[in-house]
């Protein structure tokens, strides 16, 4: 137990000697947190507007000034023919083009009905939505309010309230999302390259000549990165609380305890690949392609799993992110209890169990 | 009479507090072995770095090859070779394909290369493993291809720290003669090594205590000087007031 | 040049030799082109909608009927507790419930307005942004159904109505691959670019290698240009592979034209290069570098307007992404990719990547030291 300890606390010494690599696995989650915070909308502001007026009268001028003054638009070209629309969309210079035929005014004071067309650059499908959807309704609004609110008969009204997330935070989303990532880089990736590099430089060798058991050997490499995930998790968590305003709905210790058997599973597969791989090129590959971008793209937290292809899906089910994101999101957002995430913890387990039970098998085998 | 290699004065080389190097003078001649000895830690790896611009000096003089560390650094490097202590062959290139691609970057022309190859594999004795990955090969043939590769553009000096570690006594007197070879030829050898017996191999020896250096003769009359029988009982003498160290 | 000569002989023997980078530069592309772009596939398809009808009527029957029926939503649960439904939100099964009055066939009918209630699980806004509208959208729908069956509307307005009719341009069926595709390949060749440049400069920093080529008298540049042009070969193998993929998969191919592509590509490139060169002269262990790749790795593509628009960021950010190259490339493809733009359109985006290309390989020359201090 002593040698162990001396072990563990060698380990501890070289991750901390190494500032360079302390200051990106502290500043990592810190950076994540604020541009996800603070920088990332998947709401449309500013967006570029060019505008094509062929009648340019008073009523038009007046609806182009009121989607200039809207927070979503800034009117940036005036165009003079429709074969402009092209090269303004081609040089990037406006995301929507509104054209006024001629006769606008006449046509809406004398006729009751004038036309307004809407062109979104969907080069962008989502942004192209979005900004026709909000340019019709600011010119909505604009008749409304010249002409008075038509009341329709017959009219269903739609109540719409948004459940543990009624500001539609995009933090609620990705706060999960970055502490299954942070955890999945520290215990997985950087374990693994850790003890590679050992085996890599041959002084992995020196280690297991040591009275220590080659398993102990490994484990006290795994030691301060489990610290360190710690770490991490804590600062994610204090961020989203006081940086960014996200209550921790449920509870705290069923929180932590939940992410202990995470970092426990990033950690044996972490010592899996170690056990299987001999270069760390190799050990970094299987673990950024293997695990990472998987762990991106399956939390759940930038996509939507469910929009997924069926195959993907049932492929999402291997991924541990998947369940562990599950896991805080039921936890921090809807404040659920132990009793809805039985299923995850007991897969999370499953898996943690495979892994180690592998890799001390594939250790054994190496080192008889 | 003897033309001077390598001229220090002074040579001083500080990170921080802490004084690697400490004001060392001496000279090397041409064609002469010259043994560089001392503990882990005392100083010597820092000293040959700077000789061969790896590393920039803090104060005090040095010329190698007649050029100045300070200003002509780049100058040096085309007059010396180097073998490190980490080892300097590439594994994934094969044994011909080092030889050529580390003489080409000196210069070499092409064809003189490609003869100079063939010659030195043949030397070697390594026809059958000159299309074999480096990577392969057992440590002793890595530091005598190593060896030679940093001698194979004809170097006034060739640098050698801890040419010989890890590599069993055979291994190690067939390396010694080659480096006797070079130095026939006018190389002039500089070598770090903590091996006491190939101190006894060198025409002359430095012995470095605590960054500076303790003691510079022929090995016979450093012997003499401090009354023991070999080598060893000299650096053991010396080391005896070292603070650095384990 | 000589000397160059050597070096490019050995770094492309090396490369070739090497199953890892090989591995990594014909996996990357495939499976990053095929994985990500079909996650992140943001259409909304299948939301799980519950109903809790308490009127049980003709009506409230039709309308569940319909949003059914327009392939967006399937039906969770169908009961008359909103207890019940809830609960199925928590373990994740119900995204959202539409809750549907007592009375409503008679309000609407008697009262001429009646209310229908939606609540969804919001913790992923926008799925929860998209579906709320989706369900909206079909329920003004049915609304104008009804209202079609009980009145006739006269021909012309009763009042001034400004009529807005829009289109979709070079994308109307919103394929969300068609966006993402050009994007992942612009993010390909920065990750090839600079994640493979430093952390082979870095393994020859490891392995000492490194100092056996300081000692020697090759030059900075001829060292540097050596690094360089192998890997901006393999970038432009890279993104080669990676349209290939794109038009095999995917089906797409540029409406402008690949010289565009591979001229934009071949300038990135370099100044991608002149990134991981940078890298490499910070970082001392592998382990590091790769830490600072995946570091400016998450940056890039997080400020690089591959997910969210760039205009919606607010200043400061706005302003990061001005000196982020991959925000540039990003653009230039897709609008290559999906609009055809040409060179000329696309000028101050290649001045910006001329650049960067100097910007950063001037800072790695100057931080590379044959050297040390």
């Amino acid at each position: 137990m002593k040698i162990f300890l001396s072990f563990v606390r060698k380990e501890f010494q070289h991750l901390f000697r190494d500032r360079k690599s302390m200051l990106i696995l502290l500043g990592l989650p810190v950076m994540m947190m604020l541009i996800f915070g603070f920088a990332l909308s998947s709401e449309v502001k500013n967006s570029s507007v060019a505008i094509l007026d062929y009648s340019k009268d008073e009523m038009t001028l007046r609806v182009i000034d009121r989607i200039d003054q809207s927070q979503y638009f800034t009117v940036t070209k005036n165009l003079n023919s429709e074969s402009q629309i092209e090269e303004v969309f081609k040089k990037g210079e406006a995301r929507l083009v509104v054209i006024f035929p001629q006769n606008f005014n006449d046509d809406l004071l004398h006729t009751n009905a004038a036309q307004v067309r809407l062109i979104g650059d969907a080069s962008d499908p989502n942004t192209s939505n979005i900004v026709i959807n909000y340019a019709s309704a600011i010119i909505r609004d604009f008749q409304n309010e010249i002409f008075g609110l038509q009341k329709l008969p017959y009219e269903i009204k739609v109540e719409t309230r948004m459940l543990y997330n009624p500001q539609l935070k995009s933090s609620y989303n990705f706060v999960p999302g970055v502490m299954t990532l942070i955890l999945m880089l520290l215990g997985a990736m950087m374990t693994s390259v850790s003890i590679v590099k050992e085996k890599e430089m041959g002084t992995m060798e020196i280690l297991l000549v040591s009275p220590m058991k080659p398993l102990m050997v490994v484990i006290s490499k795994a030691i301060p990165y489990l610290v360190l995930c710690f770490v991490d998790l804590i600062l994610i968590l204090l961020m989203a609380v006081f940086v960014l305003d996200m209550p921790i709905a449920g509870s705290l210790p069923l929180l932590l305890a939940e992410s202990l058997l995470f970092i426990l599973t990033t950690l044996s597969l972490g010592l899996l690949i170690s056990s299987i791989v001999d270069s760390q090129q190799v050990a970094m590959f299987i673990s950024l392609v293997g695990f990472l971008m998987p762990a991106l793209v399956f939390s759940g937290f930038m996509f939507p799993i469910e929009n997924m292809p069926k195959p993907l899906q049932i492929v999402s089910n291997i991924v541990p992110t998947k369940w562990y994101y599950s896991i805080v999101s039921s936890i921090m957002v809807k404040g659920l209890g132990f009793g809805f995430i039985i299923k995850q913890t007991v897969i999370l387990l499953g898996m943690t169990l495979v892994f180690l039970a592998a890799a001390i098998k594939k250790f054994k085998v190496r080192l008889a | 009479m003897l033309e001077t290699v390598i001229h220090t004065e002074n040579l001083t080389k500080q990170f921080g507090d802490f004084t690697a190097v400490d004001a060392i003078t001496f000279d090397v001649y041409k064609g002469e072995i010259f043994g560089f000895l001392g503990a882990n830690g005392a100083g010597k790896t820092t000293a040959m770095r700077i000789l061969c611009g790896l590393l920039s000096p803090t104060s005090g003089e040095a010329k190698v090859a007649g050029f100045d560390v300070y200003k002509e650094s780049e100058d040096i490097k085309k007059h010396i070779g180097y073998m490190s202590q980490k080892f300097s062959l590439y594994n994934n290139l094969t044994v011909k394909e080092n030889i050529q691609f580390f003489g080409g970057i000196y210069g070499i022309e092409r064809k003189r290369l490609k003869e100079k190859t063939n010659e030195l594999i043949e030397r070697l004795g390594l026809v059958h493993e000159a299309d074999k990955l480096v990577g392969s090969l057992p440590l002793g043939w890595k530091q005598k291809i190593s060896f030679s590769t940093a001698i194979l553009h004809e170097p006034r000096i060739v640098f050698l720290d801890e040419p010989t570690g890890g590599v069993d006594p055979i291994t190690r007197r067939q390396f010694w003669d080659m480096i006797y070879e070079a130095s026939n030829r006018g190389i002039t050898v500089f070598v770090t090594t903590h091996y006491m017996d190939e101190a006894e191999y060198c025409d002359r020896v430095s012995i470095m205590v605590d960054g500076a250096i303790a003691a510079l003769n022929n090995p016979s009359d450093m012997k003499k000087d401090f009354g023991v029988k070999d080598m060893n009982d000299v650096f053991l003498e010396l080391a005896r007031g070292a603070k650095r160290g384990e | 040049m000589n000397n160059l000569l050597f070096l490019l002989q050995k770094e492309f023997k090396q490369i070739f030799r090497d199953p890892a980078i090989l591995r990594l530069i014909f996996l990357m592309p495939i499976i990053q082109l095929i994985l990500i772009p079909l996650a992140a596939d943001y259409e909304i398809k299948q939301i799980d909608i519950s109903v809790v009808d308490h009127d049980h009527s003709s009506y409230s029957r039709r309308l569940t009927n319909k949003l059914v029926a327009s392939g967006y939503f399937q039906l969770a649960e169908y009961n008359n507790s909103y207890q019940k439904s809830m609960e199925t939100v928590g373990e994740g099964d119900t995204d959202i419930i539409l809750t549907i009055p007592q009375n409503f066939e008679k309000d609407l009918i008697k009262e001429s307005a009646a209310k229908v209630h939606i609540a969804a699980d919001a913790v992923n806004g926008v799925r929860a942004g998209l579906g709320t509208a989706y369900a909206g959208q079909i329920i003004a729908e049915f609304n104008r159904e009804v209202r079609e069956e009980w009145v006739q509307f006269p021909r012309m307005n009763p009042l001034p109505l400004i009529e807005i009719t829009s289109a979709n341009w070079y994308n109307p069926h919103f394929s969300y691959y068609l966006f993402m595709v050009p994007g992942i390949l612009a993010i390909l060749v920065t990750m090839v670019g600079a994640f493979l440049t430093a952390l082979n400069i870095v393994a020859e920093k490891e392995v000492g290698t490194i100092e056996q080529l300081n000692v020697t008298p090759i030059k900075k540049y001829q060292f540097i240009l050596g690094k360089l042009i192998p890997f901006w070969v393999l970038g432009l193998v890279s993104i080669t592979l990676g349209m290939l993929v794109a038009w095999v998969i995917f089906g797409i191919i540029p409406v402008g034209s690949y010289f565009t592509v591979y001229v934009f590509s071949a300038v990135y490139l370099l100044g991608v290069l002149g990134i991981g060169l940078l890298v490499s002269t910070f970082a001392e262990t592998q382990q590091q570098a790769t830490l600072f790749a995946f570091f400016f790795m998450m940056v890039f593509i997080l400020l690089g307007g591959l997910y969210t628009p760039v205009e919606s960021m607010p200043e400061w950010a706005q302003w990061l992404t001005k000196v982020n190259p991959p925000t540039y490339f990003i653009k230039v493809i897709r609008a290559v990719y999906i609009k055809g733009s040409n060179f000329s359109d696309l000028l101050p985006e290649f001045y910006a990547m001329i650049a960067f290309a100097f910007g950063f390989n001037f800072l790695a020359v100057r931080n590379y030291r044959k050297r040390s201090a």
